[in-house]
């Protein structure tokens, strides 16, 4: 997979069953990319972080604003210096 | 202290002032309806759950407080989902609270099961799945929170039923939270906005829901007045303005007036307040517009910049911006620009009904009603070209007084939405403007108005068509009429008449809007049936996916 115009969006949401349905629907519903989607537990296990893999075209500005207005986001940061490559170090997995 | 979870709710809800329910039992909420039986609550029975859902709608549309209805799991939630949908593209509060099976058959495939969570998180503004009774402590008040702040919107509350019959112990009543005020408005920009305003040839006020919600109509002309600037509305922005002001050009959009929709594309500047450029209300939208710079105001920051790129923009509450704007606009008389817009306004007249021509023509019957009610009347509409003749033709003189289903568009909607809007403003009459094919996606809700004896009329402009449909298959698709006509068409108002309420067919009578006008000074429900020409088109129009200069008639 190529990295090129692509960046992170790291996410700290309320840790529940449907907070996934939440995060991936609205990309879904919205008809934005989702390239990538790595996620876990944190602290006590009441929230969890998230990080999208998502590529920066017009629509990327949308796709900040869509998220923070979610109930369960509680915090988003863009993650300019991610390694991308851990996404791609995902597929050692299968 | 130890309450079941039932308990918690309707004690919370008794808490928050909600008096009245819209809704129906079902085997996975009857611990809910154990608890509302011993409550002061007033319980509304629906006749179907969309109904309970629009006519909660109705109360919460018409006060602007969040409003509640009640629904049983599986097929009694998959009811709902219309209504709700229909609030989130509206920003309606609505909170929705369904049954759901015990949290120990969740995942089974069990009798009357279905994802309700899962179904509702794309329309609602949030949801919840309750795991426990003590959770409901939480998540109600925060439900409420939610749906009244910042942009309202419904919150689904999906309750398994041993969650409702879980005894939970505590000790004490959360409170509610007061809807927080959001951020504030830099000097600065303001300064800014009031400088664009000021150099500023062309200048035009387009205004949406968002004046209303934000309780903001006296400050909206209070800046027009000021600045001597027009203003335009959006069909959900009816009623913050009367009609009769001298700077009012009327509606933009589709079924806009002409000159609204010519003045608005004149200028150079548009100051977009509490809206989100909806493509009904701007046509085509590359075309919106070309030459003005849009200052966008909406309390919603994902609305920015989503559809029409903002020149400069506020995320604020509008009575917050509006209450500081006023002060730094100047005064100005704007002649010339003004001039340009009666001449505009004068050279394109707008629609009215035929003098001497059909009695029962939509536009005449809508001039009728007006004339026979009071002017803070609550109107309500269903969807189709009755709607876009209302919206044209009716003074909507006050804020929450016309309630029609704009994002959405759901035929079925004025009728409950009427109940609901009834039942909230004992003191108004509400009249529900309806098509024959909308009137029958709920004319469940008879039965309703049978029980509940509000004050309200049902105004059926009965054409036996799909209105709308047919006027795009004419217009748009060579004549070819499918599906839009009713082979048969039923006796509506004897249907009524069964149903038990007053009613009157105006094809029978020898002086129909003598009999209009005393059916509508009925203090109880009635009935009224108008026949209409299925021949008759709404016009002006813009045809769907061009600009709004491109106007039709």
């Amino acid at each position: 997979m190529k990295q090129k115009n692509h960046t992170v969006i790291e996410l700290i949401v309320n840790n529940h069953p449907g907070v996934m349905s939440h995060i991936t629907g609205l990309f879904s519903r919205r008809g934005y990319n989702l390239e990538g989607i790595l996620c876990g537990a944190i602290g006590q296990g009441a929230t969890s972080v998230m990080f999208l893999l998502v590529r920066k075209n017009e629509q990327y500005q949308q796709v900040l604003l869509q998220l923070n207005k979610l109930n369960d986001v509680i915090e988003l940061k863009e993650r300019e210096d991610y390694d991308h490559t851990v996404f791609n170090r995902i597929g050692d997995l299968f | 202290m130890k309450y079941s979870g039932a308990e918690i709710i309707v004690h919370l809800l008794e808490k928050k002032g909600i008096d009245t329910i819209a809704g129906i039992p079902g085997s996975a909420n009857l611990p809910l309806y154990r608890a509302l039986h011993d409550s002061k609550i007033k319980h509304v029975l629906a006749r179907h759950e969309q109904g309970a859902g629009f006519i909660a709608q109705g109360m919460a549309r018409s006060t602007g407080k969040a409003a509640v209805c009640f629904a049983t799991s599986g097929p009694g939630a998959t009811n709902l989902l219309t209504a709700i949908a229909d609030a989130k593209l509206d920003s309606v509060p609505v909170v929705a609270f369904t049954g759901q099976v015990a949290t120990s058959l969740i995942g089974t495939d069990a009798f009357q099961e279905i994802d309700t969570y899962g179904l509702t998180i794309p329309i609602t503004k949030h949801n919840f799945l309750v795991r426990s009774a003590a959770e409901l402590l939480d998540v109600i008040p925060e439900a409420f929170r939610i749906a009244e702040t910042g942009r309202p919107g419904p919150v689904v509350i999906d309750v398994p039923k041993d969650v409702q019959q879980q005894v939970c112990e505590f000790g004490q009543w959360p409170g509610f939270h007061e809807p927080t005020k959001p951020q504030v408005i830099e000097k600065q920009l303001i300064d800014k906005i009031a400088q664009a305003i000021h150099y500023a040839v062309k200048p035009v006020i387009m205004f949406g829901a968002g004046i209303i919600e934000s309780g903001s109509c006296q400050l909206l002309r209070l800046l027009a007045e000021k600045n001597n600037i027009p203003l335009t509305s959006t069909m959900r922005g009816l009623g913050a303005i009367s009609p009769e002001h001298p700077l009012y050009v009327g509606m933009i959009g589709m079924h806009g007036t002409k000159y609204a929709n010519r003045i608005t594309e004149e200028a150079d500047l548009i100051l977009a307040l509490g809206l989100r450029f909806d493509d009904r209300a701007t046509g085509k939208v590359s075309e919106f517009c070309r030459n003005a710079q849009i200052i966008h105001v909406d309390i919603d920051k994902a609305e920015i910049n989503k559809i029409k790129p903002a020149f400069m923009s506020v995320n604020a509450d509008l009575h917050d911006f509006l209450s500081l704007l006023i002060p730094s606009v100047d005064k100005k008389e704007r002649r010339e620009w003004l001039d340009e817009c009666y001449e505009t306004k004068d050279a394109l007249p707008y629609v009215v009904a035929p003098l001497n021509g059909d009695v029962f023509h939509p536009l005449r019957i809508i001039d009728e009603v007006a004339a026979s009610i009071p002017a803070d009347s609550i109107i309500t509409t269903d969807v189709g070209q009755h709607q876009m003749w209302v919206a044209m033709k009716y003074p909507i003189t006050s804020p929450r007084t016309f309630l029609t289903s704009g994002g959405l568009g759901t035929m079925g909607f004025g009728v409950p939405t009427a109940i609901g809007a009834a039942l909230a403003n004992p003191g108004k009459k509400v009249v529900a403007f309806s098509g024959d094919g909308s009137f029958m996606m709920n004319m469940q809700e008879l039965a309703t108005i049978a029980d509940e004896k509000p004050n309200m009329a049902i105004l059926l402009f009965n054409n036996g068509t799909l209105g709308l449909v047919r006027q795009q298959q004419e217009l748009f698709f060579d004549k070819k009429y499918i599906g839009s006509k009713f082979k048969s068409t039923p006796d509506f108002a004897g249907i009524a008449k069964c149903f038990g309420l007053k009613s009157i067919d105006l094809e029978k009578v020898s002086d129909p809007l003598g009999a209009l006008h005393e059916a509508l000074q009925l203090n109880e429900p009635v009935f009224i049936n108008v026949p209409v020409n299925a021949d008759e088109n709404v016009f002006p129009m813009v045809p769907p996916g061009a600009a709004n200069k491109v106007m039709i008639d």
